[in-house]
């Protein structure tokens, strides 16, 4: 690689003349690309220390972690051949109800929450006022940009039981108070709807961009066939923006078994624990402030393999009915 | 959209009435037309409404808020909760610290991205693949957070200032997006450049760093809205130094402390509904300010990563 370095001197290697330069190559390839090492220094270390040293610890899900110093390769294995901290996580109810949990919001989130930015996307793209266009876009990104504290914050005001100003309203008709984020199903319920509201506007930016790269020929040729805004939305526009569709689905039944933190722990309540303890935040619960590491990080590890499994599967699947999948 | 082939002569020649004609057509609108626009009406009060009650809220006097009396104009108009919020030192300082944290975390975060991204467009480079593939792992395989706890633990980062700037500063996602700009820039100003005898990091500074301005701000906006809105590392590694809360872990507490009445624990209780929604709205109002001038970079920022991934 470093030869191509010269290339205008290469002819003149041709007609016979010294190659023993490769030497001299050599020493020059590091006089002129030592500046890009010294650059890559600092993000080759921040990979090393804080991408894969946190690797090494996640074999203590098969261990007994002492603080006392000794380094994590010598602990001792733990009983049962190591896997003692899986078997006592999944004999765990608090456990098993945290998976049920993840998997229903999940599941949810998804029936419900993904067809959301397309069908939006979709409308923006009809949209012909360009200032009308671009106020909505506006205001519609701006929810992505609160943080999930706030959202907390703003939904208090709006469902609390006895303050919230919509109680206020059903009471003003006369209606009975509902306990929108102290009851489990119409907590599940504003879980699903304020995780809509705060990302279906940013998730639409995807499938806008993906629409203007259609060829625009193909909605000419389709109006010369007589085919009206909707045939031609779902004729031209939704399998234009199937690959698109495709990818973004895979990735989130990849995640089917994981969640954020920052959405379930902000929104969670202590009345509803039972529906709204998701594994994230029963990681941090039991890993940190319990101090059971071993058990949070083989949870950790159940977690991305399952979700490595399932991401592994979806792309599978969609390769096989025809899709290119992420890879 | 037939028409669309006769717009472009049209437009060539000047021809003003054609101009106004094509105008006219466009500006008919269909039935469906208005459905559409109806619902970005609603989706735009949707996404407001939230806004506007907190507003209210956090303007009016204390005794209509009691009375519930507030929905989306204020009552008793009054200034004193955000007077209030800013005569208490605790959240004074938690507002001067986050401002502190984002502008240093976006600097450093901006600064690890580039040198990350800049070295490795070069073809020529050795151990480039390695590089790469090096990062991509990160990307599928996360170790999570009781490792990343246990590692803070042994680097005595935790309750420190610096478990909050450093372990995430970089993101590759952000990486892939500004390395994918820099591939944009034509090479042959770089090759130029390297003929009159330019050092990389000369190239560096004077070509790539002032082309990529609207990526830098793109990246700039994600990182300081990250670090800005971000409380579950310092929950998770700093909660033991009050010091060190930024903003938000500082709003949770407070918005928590009021919900758990009966287990009040350190917390305060009984801070007055008017108070909590000015606090509520001043921790935003800085995102809300920054983000619609930056909205056209974006954009941009999100597609491109979205092709490279």
């Amino acid at each position: 690689m470093g030869a191509e370095e010269l290339k205008p001197s290469e002819p003149s290697a041709n007609y016979g003349l010294p190659t023993k330069k490769l030497k001299g190559h050599k020493t020059g390839y590091m006089k002129r690309y030592w500046q890009l090492y010294v650059m890559l220094l600092l993000p080759v270390a921040y990979f090393i220390i804080f991408k894969y040293i946190p690797m090494i610890y996640v074999q203590a899900a098969w261990k007994d972690y002492k603080l006392d110093g000794t380094s994590i390769w010598k602990m001792p294995w733990t009983s049962k051949n190591g896997w003692k901290h899986f078997i006592d996580i999944f004999k765990n109810k608090q456990f098993i109800n945290a998976l049920k949990n993840t998997i229903t919001l999940n599941l949810l989130d998804l029936v419900v929450g993904f067809a959301v930015p397309i069908v939006f996307a979709l409308i923006l793209n009809e949209l012909r006022m360009k200032k009308f266009k671009k106020t909505v876009q506006t205001v519609a990104y701006m929810p992505h940009f609160l943080s999930w504290v706030v959202i907390y914050g703003l939904a208090v005001q709006l469902f609390a039981t006895n303050t919230g100003v919509v109680n206020n309203a059903l009471e003003g008709m006369g209606l009975s108070r509902i306990g929108f984020l102290d009851q489990e199903i119409p907590w599940i319920i504003m879980y699903i709807l304020i995780g809509i509201w705060q990302s279906f506007g940013w998730n639409s930016i995807l499938y806008l961009a993906a629409i203007t790269s259609i060829n625009p020929e193909l909605y000419e040729a389709a109006s010369v066939d007589g085919a009206g805004r909707f045939k031609k939305m779902w004729h031209i526009t939704l399998p234009g923006i199937r690959p698109t569709i495709v990818i973004l689905l895979i990735m989130s039944i990849g995640n089917i078994i994981g969640s954020g933190f920052d959405r379930p722990y902000a929104l969670q309540k202590p009345l509803v624990l039972n529906v709204s303890e998701v594994l994230s935040t029963y990681i941090y619960k039991i890993g940190i402030i319990g101090s059971k590491w071993e058990r949070g990080i083989a949870i950790g590890l159940f977690q991305s393999v399952v979700g490595v499994f399932f991401l592994l599967t979806a792309n599978k699947l969609a390769r096989k009915l025809g899709d290119r999948g992420i890879w | 959209m037939k028409m669309k082939e006769n717009t472009a002569p049209e437009f060539a020649t000047g021809d003003a009435s054609a101009i106004k004609k094509r105008k006219s057509k466009l500006n008919r609108l269909h039935t469906s037309d208005y459905v559409f626009i109806g619902i970005c009406v609603v989706v735009i009060i949707i996404c407001l409404l939230p806004l506007v009650n907190l507003l209210a809220r956090s303007l009016s006097g204390s005794n209509y808020l009691i009375r519930n009396e507030i929905s989306l104009w204020p009552k008793g108009f009054n200034l004193d909760a955000y007077v209030g919020v800013f005569k208490e030192s605790e959240y004074r300082w938690a507002f001067v610290w986050t401002v502190f944290l984002t502008i240093v975390g976006t600097l450093l975060s901006l600064t690890m991205t580039t040198l990350c991204a800049y070295p490795l467009i070069f073809d020529k480079l050795k151990g480039r693949g390695v590089m790469n593939i090096m990062i991509t792992i990160t990307m599928f395989f996360n170790a999570g957070t009781m490792p990343n706890y246990l590692l803070f633990k042994q680097l005595h980062m935790l309750d420190t200032p610096y478990v909050l700037l450093v372990p995430f500063c970089l993101s590759v996602f952000n990486m892939i997006i500004m390395r994918s700009f820099f591939y944009g820039i034509p090479d042959s100003l770089r090759e130029s450049a390297e003929l009159d005898g330019a050092s990389f990091f000369q190239i560096l500074t004077k070509i790539y760093l002032p082309l990529s301005k609207p990526v830098i701000a793109t990246l700039a906006l994600y990182y300081a809205v990250g670090r800005w809105n971000g409380y579950s590392d310092a929950l998770m590694f700093a909660h033991n130094n009050k010091k060190n809360w930024p903003l938000q872990l500082y709003l949770w507490n407070m918005l928590q402390g009021q919900s758990n009445i009966d287990n009040p624990g350190e917390y305060k209780v009984g801070y007055a509904e008017q108070t909590k929604a000015a606090v509520v709205m001043f921790s935003t109002i800085p995102i809300l300010c920054i983000y619609p001038w930056l909205q056209k970079y974006f954009i941009h920022g999100v597609t491109v990563g979205a092709v490279k991934e």
